[in-house]
């Protein structure tokens, strides 16, 4: 009972802004996500660079 | 010019019918493509497979999870470990395809006649959605009852709680383990092959190969001029 009554009360870490209701590990996911997509824009693919054309074909 | 005998023969087996739907579901040689054009060397055009790929592992998790039993993925410390990691795979599937779908909606991802493949997109986003909620029910611990309690009110307004019972947990599991995940693989198909048929999206400012004006569909049956290995 008392091991239930310490997992109930672990109710987790919340940021209240206006509207926004949303807990401190969603929010991290969420920049995370957004840190990601900037990252996803300005980074070079690997392997960027000019092909030679194969049996001159092309 | 005339048409090759084949063309005009009328299929009247329903193999022959069946064998020319697949072949000609995606132009030949799109099924799997070893080369694109020269603008998918970029990392937006990576999470659609990462999407995939954790799919995949969520999928076959979830299957270990199935063949385990819920005591063996309380008490086990290996059931502990597939069932961290089906959450996880889980976590990375939505959010690479969060990213995924926030690249396609800056790209304007449904130009060129791929409206159907934006569409199933955002039916694969709603059904992930629901398969996930059934998977938080069928946890069998607190997190699941509390959820359960907490989201029984919101459906039984909508009318939707006389046969989606959020309470039962039996009903929520089999939802989880059977039907949703066959209707994410379903629409998952659909939108490959859609995506295979039409290509993928050029940027706004590119021309994709075989097309004249930025957005229209390209046509892949022509060879590409611009293309280059991903």
């Amino acid at each position: 009972m008392q091991l239930a009554t310490v997992v109930m009360d672990a109710g987790g870490r919340f940021i209240d802004w206006g509207v926004l209701h949303v807990s401190v590990g969603n929010l991290i996911v969420v920049l995370v996500m957004l840190v990601v997509f900037a990252l996803v824009l300005v980074l070079p693919f690997p392997g960027e660079r000019e092909e030679q054309p194969r049996g001159g074909s092309r | 010019m005339t048409a090759p005998a084949r063309a005009t023969t009328a299929h009247t087996t329903l193999t022959e019918r069946l064998r020319t739907r697949i072949e000609h579901t995606v132009p030949q040689g799109q099924a799997l493509p070893d080369r694109q054009p020269a603008y998918v060397r970029s990392w937006v055009y990576v999470f659609g497979v990462l999407t995939l790929s954790a799919f995949l592992v969520v999928l076959v998790s979830g299957a270990i999870l199935a063949v385990g039993g819920l005591t063996w993925w309380h008490t086990s410390s290996v059931g502990h470990f597939v069932n961290s990691l089906h959450l996880w795979s889980v976590e990375i599937f939505f959010a690479t395809m969060v990213i995924h779908l926030w690249g396609k909606f800056w790209m304007a991802a449904w130009r060129g006649g791929r409206g159907l493949t934006w569409v199933t997109g955002v039916l694969l986003f709603l059904a992930s959605i629901g398969t996930a909620f059934t998977g938080y029910l069928s946890q069998t611990n607190f997190d699941s009852e509390w959820i359960s309690t907490q989201a029984k009110d919101g459906l039984n307004a909508v009318g939707i709680g006389a046969f989606f019972n959020v309470l039962n947990p039996g009903q929520m599991l089999l939802w989880h383990v059977v039907l949703l995940p066959f209707v994410v693989g379903l629409i998952t198909v659909w939108h490959v092959v859609l995506v295979r048929r039409h290509g993928v999206v050029p940027p706004i400012d590119a021309v994709a190969p075989g097309e004249t004006v930025p957005g229209d569909a390209p046509d892949l049956s022509t060879a590409s001029q611009e293309e280059a290995r991903p």
